[in-house]
């Protein structure tokens, strides 16, 4: 196990080291010279060569990628070039927002998704079935943003029910809090719980059809203890494994949510970034990202063996 | 043999259009999907026939009109037809779709079929493409976009790059099984040199599951593309796209609902219609994973 654990650890930290060479080195083979196309049309030359000196792009490659590793792993993500600010105080700043309507969306999505797969496995071919199967192709192709606009015209302009757009923290209080993460975690979490409950249901189909689960039926065990106990427990490991998958979703998701409902998160920092062309922001960020989609399908990795005694290290 | 038998009589019994047809009879939603975007191809191919303006021409006394007779769809905020704008938006769509699906299969295949036969390029291949799969994909293409040119070459690049990795992966996988075939075995004892083999042998059988997944490709490109121009990393404001016609609405959509919903529509349903006819398609063609999803 310890030894697994080890090898895992070593591959990911291959991964995590080829992330960060591919995102240095996109300043080097994007075409045209990124400092020019960073400053932009109305540059002077003068722009350009500060940009260029910021960024150490009239350094060696070698020298530049040494120095910008060196400084990453003392956690420093770089200096913005709009704002002077490090990329790590920025990205600070944004955290929780971001972290709230990520994990809101998470924990709806899952809640929701994987009792709709197991329902619709249990029941498959009935019209409940083809429902999930429809709810899926759905959330599949209904972008992102456009499912947000829609829900805020229905439930916050129409109806009025809940707030238009905005951020509160969680120090305001519960419902404040909670009542402007609602519509962007549904908007979010859709297209994440159409994988989800997918994925699910295959899984599910797969293991009713098992000897084991006959046999927990014909010896009379309540269907509902059949279905958790004897079924999703021998599913669950694509489940994880989907559920840690679909981050990837949730973290571009974020982004696109973040700038409809205008909530202050890293989100819109990368967004305001793009606009004023500050790379140095936009690489901390997918940086950033990219290791917390590696670190978390690590975990689920090693999740395995909770859900099945059978797979050993 | 009456003349209605002659004409029922299929025209192909091959295995594979058999399966084609079945699937199709057995999923309505696929033929439905078909249509659509058929209908879409040709709203994009048609596009300056089908009573549409300039939908660049500016119009500043008419701007922000409701949808009316004269403006189907309404006008935005400086007065440019939507309707029209909705209509050539079609064209970037189903440019960048198509073109990420084609881009991406041909790079992800020929990579695909080296990496599963030469060991070392495969140890090396994977390692980057394990590298590049841990970027979220639309987070790739915002970095490709951000250090570009914004144009619709430079989106369809971005895009591809960040699908390349999954179509590596899937033809890998598949080349790794081929090749433990006993009829690839016999090629390879017979002394027929790898290209040949690649391109008889293994190439033949990774053209089902490519299609698939091309349409799959296809589908997620055209969100993509929108989320990049809706963020403003996409394609330029200068040409009218789905998600570029959103993005400037995205103030005022309280006062011009209209400016959203139409190329939202229009936007959901082609992905809709290229995700039905993929379902469709991968029933026909792997019956047995098609059960189960």
């Amino acid at each position: 196990m310890i030894v697994y654990v080890l090898r895992r650890l070593g591959a990911t930290f291959i991964v995590m080291a080829v992330v960060a060479l591919f995102v240095f080195s996109l300043l080097f083979l994007a075409p045209g010279d990124p400092a020019a196309i960073i400053a932009g049309d109305i540059a002077t030359d003068d722009d350009i060569r500060r940009i260029r000196a910021k960024l150490g792009l009239d350094e060696p490659f070698f020298v530049q990628f040494g120095g910008w590793v060196w400084r990453l792993l003392h956690g420093d993500l770089g200096t913005s070039i709009f704002t002077n600010l490090p990329v790590t105080t920025l990205i600070g700043q944004r955290v929780q927002p971001t972290v709230s309507l990520t994990l809101c969306t998470l924990f709806f999505a899952v809640l929701v998704a994987v009792p709709l797969g197991v329902v619709a496995a249990a029941r498959a071919g009935s019209w409940l079935d083809r429902l999930v199967i429809g709810f899926s192709v759905l959330g599949f192709s209904i972008p992102v943003f456009v499912l947000a606009y829609m829900l805020v015209l229905l439930f916050s302009v129409q109806l009025e029910w809940l707030p238009v757009q905005g951020y509160r923290p969680f120090a305001d209080g519960l419902w404040p809090w909670l009542s402007h993460l609602i519509l962007p975690s549904v908007a979010l979490g859709t297209v994440y719980m159409a994988l989800i409950a997918r994925i699910t249901r295959a899984a599910m189909l797969d293991v009713l059809s098992q000897d084991y689960v006959r046999t927990a039926n014909a010896k009379g065990v309540p269907p509902s203890a059949v279905l958790t106990r004897h079924a999703l427990k021998n599913a669950a490991v694509p489940i994880v494994t989907v559920i840690g998958i679909g981050i990837a979703l949730l973290i571009s998701g974020a982004i696109v949510t973040e700038t409809v409902f205008a909530i202050p998160g890293i989100g819109r920092l990368t967004v305001d970034a793009i606009l004023r062309r500050d790379y140095p922001i936009i690489q901390g960020v997918i940086l950033l990202f990219s290791f917390i989609y590696v670190l978390i399908n690590l975990l689920v990795d090693l999740s395995y063996t909770l859900f099945d005694p059978r797979i050993r290290y | 043999m009456t003349a209605a038998a002659v004409l029922s009589a299929p025209a192909s019994t091959s295995p594979t259009w058999r399966r084609f047809r079945e699937a199709f009879r057995r999923h309505p939603t696929a033929i439905v999907g078909g249509v659509v975007l058929t209908a879409m191809v040709f709203i994009a191919v048609f596009a300056p026939w089908l009573g549409t303006v300039d939908p660049q021409a500016l119009s500043p006394i008419q701007r922000l009109r409701q949808p009316s007779s004269e403006h189907w769809f309404g006008t935005d905020m400086l007065g440019r037809d939507v309707y029209s704008r909705v209509i050539y938006g079609a064209r970037i769509s189903l440019t960048v779709g198509i073109a990420v699906a084609l881009l991406s299969i041909a790079i992800g295949l020929a990579i695909g079929m080296v990496t599963g036969f030469i060991r070392w390029v495969d140890a090396v291949m994977m390692r980057v493409m394990d590298g590049l799969m841990s970027i979220p994909s639309v987070l790739l293409a915002i970095a490709l976009m951000a250090l570009t040119k914004a144009s619709v070459g430079n989106v369809i690049v971005a895009i591809t790059l960040a699908e390349v990795p999954r179509v590596v992966r899937l033809v890998r996988g598949l080349v790794l099984s081929l090749r433990e075939q006993p009829y690839v075995e016999a090629a390879i004892a017979a002394g027929t040199n790898l290209p040949l083999i690649l391109l008889r042998h293994i190439l033949p059988n990774t053209v089902a599951p490519l299609l698939v997944q091309g349409t799959y490709i296809f589908a997620s490109a055209m969100i993509v593309e929108a989320i990049l121009s809706f963020i403003g990393a996409g394609t330029p404001p200068n040409i009218p796209s789905w998600g570029n016609i959103m993005a400037e609405a995205r103030s005022m959509f309280q006062i011009a609902t209209y400016l959203i919903v139409f190329p939202g529509v229009f936007l959901s349903l082609t992905v809709l219609a290229v995700n039905l006819l993929g379902d469709g398609m991968r029933d026909a063609l792997d019956p047995r994973l098609a059960r189960r999803m």
